[in-house]
Formats: structure tokens, sequence, C-alpha cells
């Protein structure tokens, strides 16, 4: 090919070369045959394989040259790092927020005035696996009762719930005979959270697990509730476990927030020593995403919406979460 | 000139309403009275024909006679029936007079079922229906690959154990565990890093619990923690501390303290000192490092 390209013309003269010219390169995508683009393409690659393990090297020597005058290492990206500063993030110290939970629904519950008491149902004709999940799941919460739903509606069982004196109710929803979404109600007038439900694990799909959760009151974890919106929803969570564990029991419930994504374990630990805890899973496990949150309880049409997911609002961003 | 009709397509060559399977023929034309391709049953077959079909609730009968047989516009007449059962069949025969049995008989039964599954209809729209929300497919698989990467970069076990470990430090757990010497040197620590400016009376405090605790007396431990905030249980460290505490807790704590199944291994045992006094006599027991 020409190198000359370019300088052609520019005095009507010799070619003076007032550009610099380079050599011409060819880049691998232009090359039409299939066997010969893919062989230049991997011999490219490895290229900069060794390029990239040399500027390493350097790096390292360099920095042990250094010695103790050596900068700090580079901490990687992650997503967690580089998540968008919400701002609704809660500060630990916040009198509002503080206020704000003192007075609201769950106030009660931490203020030890209630016991909580929990109805866990299923939608229409569940399947087996469905049936098992509320099972297993009532003998993680402690003081839970499962009840059929033969075609009643929600809007009907809520208020003989609260005649009962029921605190919370959970719904869980069945396609294709798996779980996939949760409702959980707080009853007297309280939000309802509506998740979407993936991942479950019954009991016997747990790899070494452990013997049944007993009826010990488990602790609870929650870790990661950074947002307001988080906040609240892990106060709920909260509200579904009575207030004073039993560590005699040694199990503890976990809540974990990671990048939306809320997982449930249940675990049974024991201290083997100062820095050394084991745990062993036992009882279900699966992960939930908050779909939408609702003022009041169950109704789906005339309810006021607190948060609901937006797809096209919110999944813009791969580094922005909202709990 | 319908048995020339029958005799091509019935049986013998391709008919596009058609269906064969193993046991039977089925009929897709939509005027067919039966479903079924049969002599009788097919409305290209038959010049003259009639049909019960039903549009938006409301049920109409279908007539095919051979005079209109060169109009295809005009071929099918159509008679609205009333909604009243017993009225509509009465219009159907009164219609359908001099008309052979077959088809007759079959129009009432296909009105019957077509108003049976009209009245299931309109129960069903009362009850709750379960809405069918479509699933996306490319989003569903994005979120499960995005759940699959939260949970790697959640690293539970981990989460978990040092939230419990955390606990333990923070005396959370109160007597049940006996690991005290060492968490009372990392409060030690703790508190020389923090502030050497501290009254020393507690530090003197401190030093004497050490002391009591070397001495092989039975601490009471209720110095440390105490159960202040059994809602720190509940919430991560994250969120700020609640201020209500609970004392009375601690008595069914205590009581727990009975059992202790798996302690065995993790109990640790305490050193065993025993202090040698200056005297003129011998003393006969040697000392023990700590």
């Amino acid at each position: 090919g020409g190198g000359a390209a370019g300088s052609v013309a520019e005095d009507g003269g010799p070619p003076a070369p007032q550009r610099v010219l380079f050599p011409p390169t060819f880049s691998v995508s232009e090359i039409k045959n299939k066997q010969r683009r893919h062989f230049m393409f991997l011999r490219w690659k490895q290229q900069q394989r060794k390029e990239k393990l040399a500027a390493k090297k350097k790096r390292r020597k360099e920095r042990e040259a250094l010695g103790d005058k050596a900068p700090p290492k580079a901490i990687p990206k992650t997503i967690e790092n580089q998540r968008v500063y919400d701002e609704t993030t809660v500060d630990l110290n916040d009198e509002e927020v503080a206020f704000d939970e003192a007075t609201d629904e769950f106030a009660p519950y931490f203020n030890r005035q209630t016991v909580p008491k929990i109805l866990i149902t299923t939608s229409d004709r569940p399947r087996g696996r469905t049936v098992r999940f509320c099972e297993q799941l009532s003998t993680v919460i402690p003081n839970s009762h499962v009840y059929y739903r033969r075609g009643l509606a929600l809007k009907r069982i809520i208020p003989q719930c609260i005649a009962r004196d029921f605190t919370d109710l959970l719904v869980i929803n069945e396609d294709r005979k798996i779980p996939n979404g949760l409702v959980l109600s707080h009853l007297p007038d309280g939000p309802t959270a509506h998740f979407r439900m993936s991942s479950v694990r019954l009991r016997k799909e747990i790899k070494r697990k452990g013997k049944e959760p007993t009826e010990h009151v488990p602790e609870i974890i929650l870790n990661n509730f950074t947002t307001r919106l988080g906040h609240s929803v892990g106060r709920m969570f909260a509200s579904l476990f009575p207030h004073d564990p039993q560590f005699i029991g040694r199990q503890v419930a976990t809540f974990h927030n990671q990048r939306d994504y809320i997982f449930f374990r249940f675990h049974r630990y024991i201290f083997k020593s100062e820095k050394k805890v084991g745990i062993q899973e036992l009882g279900p496990r699966f992960t939930l995403k908050l779909r939408s949150l609702q003022k009041g309880t169950f109704d789906s049409k005339f309810g006021e919406y607190e948060w609901i997911h937006k797809r096209r609002e919110m999944d813009t961003s791969r580094r922005k979460f909202h709990l | 000139s319908s048995q020339v009709v029958w005799d091509v397509l019935g049986n013998k060559q391709f008919c596009s309403y058609k269906i064969t399977t193993k046991t039977q023929n089925f009929c897709r034309n939509e005027y067919n009275l039966t479903g079924l391709c049969n002599r009788s049953s097919c409305p290209l077959a038959n010049s003259q024909y009639a049909t019960i079909r039903e549009e938006k609730g409301r049920c109409y009968l279908y007539m095919k006679v051979i005079e209109r047989a060169a109009f295809p516009r005009r071929l099918w007449e159509r008679v609205l029936l009333s909604k009243n059962y017993e009225k509509a069949l009465e219009e159907i025969d009164e219609n359908l007079i001099y008309w052979p049995r077959f088809i007759r008989h079959k129009c009432k039964q296909r009105f019957t079922k077509i108003t049976q599954y009209l009245i299931r209809i309109r129960k069903l729209t009362l009850k709750r229906q379960r809405k069918l929300v479509p699933l996306r497919r490319k989003i569903e698989r994005r979120e499960k690959r995005r759940e699959e990467k939260a949970l790697i970069a959640a690293q539970l076990d981990n989460a978990i154990e040092k939230e419990l470990l955390e606990r333990l430090k923070q005396d959370t757990y109160g007597d049940i565990y006996n690991f005290p010497i060492h968490a009372f040197d990392k409060a030690l620590q703790q508190q020389d890093a923090e502030s050497e400016s501290e009254s020393d009376a507690e530090k003197e405090e401190e030093d004497d619990e050490d002391m009591d605790k070397r001495e092989f007396v039975e601490a009471d431990d209720s110095e440390l923690s105490d159960f202040e905030d059994m809602d720190k249980l509940e919430t991560s460290s994250e969120e700020e501390q609640e201020e209500e505490e609970e004392v009375e807790k601690k008595a069914s704590r205590s009581k727990s303290k009975g059992k202790t199944p798996l302690k065995g291994p993790a109990r640790r045992k305490r050193p065993y000192i025993e202090i040698e006094y200056e005297e003129e006599t011998e003393p006969s027991t040697k000392t023990k490092a700590a």
C-alpha cells in the first residue's frame, strides 16, 4: 500500500513532508478471510497479554525497589465502591430518621408492645413445592401459622386477620409450580411490600445441612440496608421475628442486601473459639427483590404506593441501587 | 353435486379444513356443526346446512340453502336467537322446521353447549382472575445474571461469621460463652488505644477484675456489657442505636447458662494459678505460670 497519502499537492512543488507519515497499519477486523482473521486476532490477544504481564512485572519490581516509600496499592474498583451515591442514605445519627422510626408503624413492635404473629398463605391452588416451602418457612419464623387459601380474596381475609390479632400477613405467590413472589403486609394498617422471589431452595436441596430448626427464637442479621427505603424494609423484616432471641438456640436468620437483592439464609452457629465461628445452614433459602412498597395494607388498585420499581427509569444505571 | 364435492374433498383428495389424527378426522371450518369431518357434518359437502355460532355473548343461527348456492355473499343467513334458553330452542325449531333431524338435533346440542360455556365465563369473571404478566426474556436473563453476581459479591458466609463475631465481641451474648479473658484483653487494648486519658479509677478497676479472674473467682461478668441493646441484635451495626434498653432479659439468659450441651470443646480452661505467700515456712505448693 502507498504510504505517501496526504502529502501530495501541498505545495505544488516537490512533496515536502510537513506531516509525519505513519506506516500503513492494518486492523485485524479488516481481513476478509475468517480463518486468517481469527488467527491474527488470537495472535494480537496473546501479544496484549504479554504486554500486560510485562507491565505488571515492571510495576512490581518498582514497588519492591521503592520498599517503604512505595505508593499504596490501588484499590480495585468494585460495583459497591462505584455505587452512585443515594441521597436517601441513612446516617447513623440522623435525628429525623430516628424520629420517623419512633413514630412509624413498627414503633409498637420495637417498643415491645406487640408480639408478632404471622399468617402464611399462598395463592390459589398451591402445588407441592410451594406447600412444603410454606411449612418450612413456618418452622423458621416462630409464632407463625399456615393457612390454605381456598379462593378467598385478600381484601376479605385482612379484616379477619386483624380481628384475630395477627400482626403480619405473608402471601407466597406461585407460578408454574414454583414460588416466585412474596407479599409481606404488616397488618394493622402497615406497609405492604411486594417482592419477587427467586432461587428457592428447600431444606432437602441444601447440601450439608443440619437438623431441623428448633423452636427457639432465632437471632436476626440485617446487612447493608442503607437507604431510607432499605431501612424501612429492614424494619419490616425485623418485625417478623419476636424481639428477644434465645441464644441457646444458636440460630440466626440473615437478610443480606447486596445490589438490591436480599438474600435470606438460616443458619446454626457455634463459636469454636474467640475468633472462629462455624455456621451450618439449615432451613430454606431464597432471594428477594423488592418490587413495590405500599403504604397501607394490600390493595392493588387504590393503594398508595410509596415506591414502585419502574424499570425504565430505575434500571438505567448499573451502579445505582435503591435499597 | 354435494356428493361430488364430498367425493373429491372428503375422503380422497385434499381438504384444507381437514385435520387428521390417529383415530379421527376433524374439520376446522368455522361453520361446521360438530367439528368432525363427516359426510353429514361438512358444510361444503351439504347444500342445506345450519350452524350455531356465538358472537360477543349472543348466539346466532346460520343457515345455508341450495337456492343461494350461486351467491356466496348471501349464502349464510343469520338469525339472532333470544337470550332466553327455551325461547331460543323454539326459535331454532321454527327456523329449521322440515330440516333433517340430524341438523336440528346437532344445532340444539351445540346451542346448549355454547350457552353453558358463556354462563361459565360470566361466573369466572366475577371471581378473582389470575393476572398473567408476560415475562420478558431479556430482562429475566439479566436479573438472573445480576443475582448470581450479587451472590458472589455478597460472600454471605463471611459476612455472617463476621457479624456473629462482632456480636460476640460486643458481648451481646453475655454469659453464655466463656471466652471472657480474651475479650477482656481486647477491651482493655481498645480502651488503651482510644483514650489514654480515661479515668484511672476505671483502669484500676479493670485491672482488679483481671486479677480477680486470674484468682479463679467466679466472676459475675455483669460489669461487662449489659444487655444494653437487645435491639442491636436485630439491626445491623449500620442501623442507628435504638434508644430502648432491655434489662429484664438478663434473668432469662442467665438461667440458660445451665444448658451447655455443646460447650464442652469450646470451653476454655482457666489458667490455674496458685499464689505463693512468702512465709517462714516452706511453701509446699509450686506456682504455675499464668
